[in-house]
């Protein structure tokens, strides 16, 4: 089994900062946030072993694609519950963001609840999926650090997340909604840092760097 | 504001990247990766490759070029060209596409389509529709535009729409290669009767014909190969030019 050392930062690839793991449940394009994460400079891990994700620096936890099958497979290996658990910097990208909810109207699903808030899908008046690089404003978190208000994020999505207290980034599709949440070491968002040219590298950095 | 979206198409034939006028007399245009990285730094919003080649070895290679470009490439792209099952899907998501495009399979088999957008969801399936105006109609064609069908353009569309595709990437071939603007009138067409996102392909030839897919033709994307390829086109002055016209764009 693959395993590191926390002191030593060590990371089973010999990697270079160590201690990133991308939760790996079988649900979305997860080589390329690996991919996203080595350009920065790190080397992460797939996981979906409950000890190393545990023991990691910092977790993503990603997803593409429909939601209560996604829940699915998280239940299928007990992530459903560690998740909630863990105390270090967690960031939710997308479907990981969405099932970090209380509810996804997808499938009627019910989510891990960190984020106090429902998922719902857009209304007919735009067209759904939202496809392409949207704004992202009202930027507050250290996950922003250097990213300019108004800057532009790749999204994919049917679903969103309503305006809410735990919003920390707001996108207008037809209504203003919340793309980006955190809750104590709990962050989630809409769009795809690994998909969005530089300032969403940016963003993926300032995760890391937390 | 969600902007318009500027994407390259490069078309890949083992493993290289080459460029059809009218789909025949193909051009070497330069290795796709390179391409795919200068694209992204140039202003591009996602990238479509369509694998042309034919060789059993092509799936092999396509995956590892794949890989290649999720590894340098920090912008979205989609991959096409001869995908026909749910393992050719599974193997060039895990490689690091963003989405599929289907085309031919999907007319073969629309049930594809369905059991596509439950597997990996409705956000991964393009449908690609090459068509060809025939006496005021709009007919499907087939095997890049070469195999007409009679299956109706409007009607197709809505069926894709209706089985699970997440985005219609709609081709004129009498468009195609002529440099002499979009098919506006069917993309407005379309734009209006589904409700997902329509790219618009086939014709471009000046920034003019970009604006006009956009205001006349409503289409949500815009892709084009050899006036990018050769430079006729930079994508940062065409952004330029469409934001002069009042059209979201990412600058």
């Amino acid at each position: 089994m693959n395993k590191f050392n926390k002191e030593k930062n060590i990371s089973p690839f010999g990697g270079l900062k160590g201690g990133v793991v991308i939760i790996n449940y079988g649900a979305g394009n997860i080589q390329s946030i690996k991919f996203a994460i080595k350009r920065l400079g790190y080397e992460a891990i797939l996981s979906d072993n409950p000890e190393e994700i545990k023991a990691a620096d910092k977790v993503i936890f990603p997803g593409v694609g429909e939601a209560s099958s996604a829940m699915e497979k998280l239940k299928a290996t007990g992530l459903d519950t560690l998740i909630p658990t863990l105390k270090q910097p967690v960031l939710g990208i997308c479907l990981g963001m969405q099932l970090m909810c209380k509810y996804c109207e997808e499938g009627n699903t019910q989510g891990l609840g960190i984020f106090d808030v429902d998922v719902i899908k857009f209304d007919n008046n735009v067209k759904v999926p939202q496809i392409g690089w949207n704004q992202i404003e009202n930027l507050k978190s250290e996950i922003f650090k250097g990213i300019k208000e108004k800057e532009y994020m790749y999204l994919v999505h049917s679903y969103y997340v309503p305006l809410n207290n735990e919003a920390i980034a707001t996108t207008e599709y037809g209504i203003k909604y919340a793309s980006a949440l955190q809750e104590k070491n709990f962050y989630g968002v809409q769009f795809h840092p690994e998909k969005s040219s530089l300032a969403g590298e940016q963003i993926l950095k300032n995760f890391l760097e937390l | 504001m969600l902007t318009k979206r500027i994407i390259p198409c490069l078309d890949i034939k083992n493993g290289r990247t080459v460029k059809g006028v009218n789909f025949v007399d193909l051009r070497d245009a330069g290795d796709p990766v390179e391409l795919a990285a200068m694209y992204a730094k140039n202003g591009a919003d996602e990238l479509v490759f369509l694998d042309i080649s034919a060789t059993e070895e092509k799936r092999k290679t396509l995956a590892e070029l794949v890989m290649h470009v999720a590894e340098k490439v920090n912008i979205p792209f989609t991959v096409g060209g001869g995908i026909s099952s749910v393992e050719d899907v599974e193997i060039l998501l895990n490689s690091g596409a963003d989405k599929v495009s289907i085309n031919s399979s999907a007319v073969k088999n629309p049930q594809l389509i369905n059991t596509l957008a439950s597997k990996f969801g409705s956000q991964c399936v393009v449908v690609a529709i090459d068509a060809k105006q025939i006496n005021g109609e709009w007919f499907v064609h087939l095997v890049g535009g070469k195999v007409p069908t009679e299956i109706k353009l409007f009607d197709w569309a809505k069926e894709v729409e209706q089985r699970g595709a997440g985005e219609i990437l709609f081709t004129s071939m009498n468009h195609d290669g002529t440099k002499n603007g979009f098919a506006n009138k069917a993309l407005a067409k379309l734009s209006k009767m589904v409700n997902i996102p329509i790219i618009a392909s086939g014709g471009a030839g000046t920034m003019q014909h970009f604006t006009d897919a956009f205001i006349e033709g409503k289409a949500d994307a815009a892709l084009a190969a050899s006036v990018f390829h050769f430079n006729e086109i930079d994508i940062i002055d065409l952004k330029k030019e469409l934001k002069n016209k009042n059209i979201p764009v990412r600058l």
